[in-house]
């Protein structure tokens, strides 16, 4: 039966925890993930796709929660920035070398571009620099001209190597 | 902005979402991916009354490879599932040149390849590839069911020949011919980007040049072959002589129009710079791929 009506009951497992939520069907994933969920780690830059502050990792692929909308995420499983880190507080490699090799200046971008190489890093363990440039290409930071951000990819490239393991 | 306020509808089966089409049609649009539908309505560039969900419909996210090498690409196959697809490397390789062109990963894990050429974005890779590669579109309503021809399909700026009770079911890609090789050329201001000016090209050769197909995008209001550049390789040696030859046909031809981006010179001089590439590139891909 087709569903219709200004309001939905959707299901979703965010960061490890499932949830019901009753969403109006006009309202973005993001929204819901901010405001609903409280999770406001996940930013809105441009709010149309193209700057990537809310990518988030659905199913575990980077997508832009700011182009879909709560009721097409029903049954699906979401990680905002917020599901990162161990319970402990211990940073995820990507978070720790973003950290260490001072990637981010004022940090509006950092959710994205971090679940952006998370995604990149689990599915291909050591790509070159002009990868790591292409794959990056879809999220924009307007402080640091990206160098100090390819940079901190590449420490948490070796970081992971070194601890031997991608968490 | 947020979107505007619309009636959403979510389909169960392919007869349900039909129905609603012929319901609302003119005030209703499908939502697939949504990489392109969700930003025109945050950008109030379009505000349809009806939102017709197809995301859950059973039976459209295959890709399946016929007996004689047809390529069946249904409406639910995302761009990041036609990207990994090895059938679609092997049997339909001009598309698998042209996946990693389209937008960003993330962008990738939600679009269709489907949407992608109802949407008819004349700056998009994929309805140019379509339209290389003589694709058919599978185009259903309550009414029945339509194949439409590539070169029939794309009618003007985001206009196609779907009618607004259709919906796109499938796209299909004839058999890859014999010693035929592919290759998308796109120059864009940063990776991911709409391109400026693009070609999807494909060349045959066997001794000489048999057939050869340059399909543009970025260039005019729909994608656009150059045939006369086409034609003017078929019985050349596949060489930089030919290649250069029908890059001056090509910018001598094509009419881009000037926009913020590039003016219309310089479109006119990157047709022939992707012309040349991507004939290079094409043959030199002739028999890596099947
Ligand atoms: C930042 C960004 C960059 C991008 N860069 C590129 C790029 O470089 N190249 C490129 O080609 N694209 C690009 N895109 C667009 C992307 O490829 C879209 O995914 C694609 O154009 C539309 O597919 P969709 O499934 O998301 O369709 P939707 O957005 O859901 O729909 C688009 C249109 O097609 C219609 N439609 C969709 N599916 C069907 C169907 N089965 N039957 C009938 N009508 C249908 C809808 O009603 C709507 O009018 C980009 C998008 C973004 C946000």
């Amino acid at each position: 039966m087709t569903l219709a009506g200004d309001t939905l009951t959707i299901s979703v497992t965010v960061n490890g925890e499932t949830t019901e939520l009753t969403v109006e069907t006009r309202r973005m994933l993001s929204d819901v993930i901010r405001d609903d969920l409280g999770l406001t780690g996940t930013h809105l830059g441009c709010e149309h796709g193209v700057c990537g502050a809310c990518t988030i990792l659905l199913d575990g692929r980077p997508a832009r929660s700011c182009l879909m909308l709560a009721a097409q995420a029903d049954g699906s499983e979401i990680t905002t920035i917020e599901g990162l880190a161990s319970t402990d507080g211990t940073m995820h490699p990507v978070q720790q070398a973003m950290h260490d090799s001072h990637g981010f200046q004022c940090a509006f971008c950092a959710s994205g571009f971090m679940l952006t190489t998370v995604a990149l890093l689990a599915a291909e363990p050591k790509p070159s620099r002009e990868r790591i440039r292409r794959e990056l290409s879809g999220n924009l930071c307007r402080c640091t001209g990206y160098q100090s951000i390819i940079d901190g990819v590449e420490t948490a490239v070796a970081l992971i190597d070194t601890e031997g393991s991608d968490r | 902005m947020k979107i505007p306020a619309f009636s959403y509808h979510r389909p169960e089966s392919l007869d349900e979402a039909l129905g609603l089409l012929r319901d609302h049609g003119d005030d209703a649009k499908v939502l697939a991916g949504g990489q392109s539908l969700l930003p025109i309505m945050a950008l109030r560039l379009g505000r349809p009354e009806h939102l017709i969900d197809i995301g859950r419909l059973p039976g459209l996210a295959s890709i399946t490879v016929d007996g004689r090498g047809k390529v069946i690409i249904g409406a639910l196959v995302r761009h990041a599932a036609a990207e990994g697809s090895t059938d679609i490397a092997g049997h339909a390789p001009l598309v698998s040149e042209a996946l990693p062109h389209v937008g960003h990963t993330a962008i990738r894990t939600r679009g269709t390849v489907c949407g992608s050429i109802a949407h008819a974005d004349p700056a998009a890779e994929l309805p140019a590839v379509a339209l290389a590669t003589d694709a058919i579109m599978v185009a259903e309503s309550s009414d029945g069911v339509r194949h439409i021809r590539a070169s029939d399909f794309f009618e003007g700026y985001l206009q196609t020949a779907l009618r607004p009770d259709e919906l796109l079911t499938e796209v299909r890609f004839p058999p890859w011919p014999d010693n035929t090789g592919a290759a998308v050329s796109e120059v864009s201001r940063r990776h991911g980007d709409f391109a400026m000016m693009g070609v999807a090209c494909t060349i045959s050769v066997a001794d000489e040049i048999t057939a050869a197909a340059l399909s543009f995008f970025g260039a005019d209001s729909i994608p656009i072959r150059a045939t006369e550049a086409e034609q003017s390789l078929v019985g050349r040696q596949p060489d930089g002589d030919a290649f250069d030859d029908a890059a001056k046909i090509v910018m001598s031809t094509l009419q881009p129009g000037a926009d913020l981006h590039a003016s219309a010179a310089h479109r006119r001089h990157l047709a022939g710079v992707v012309t040349r590439r991507a004939l290079a590139e094409a043959t030199s891909r002739i028999g890596a791929m099947a």
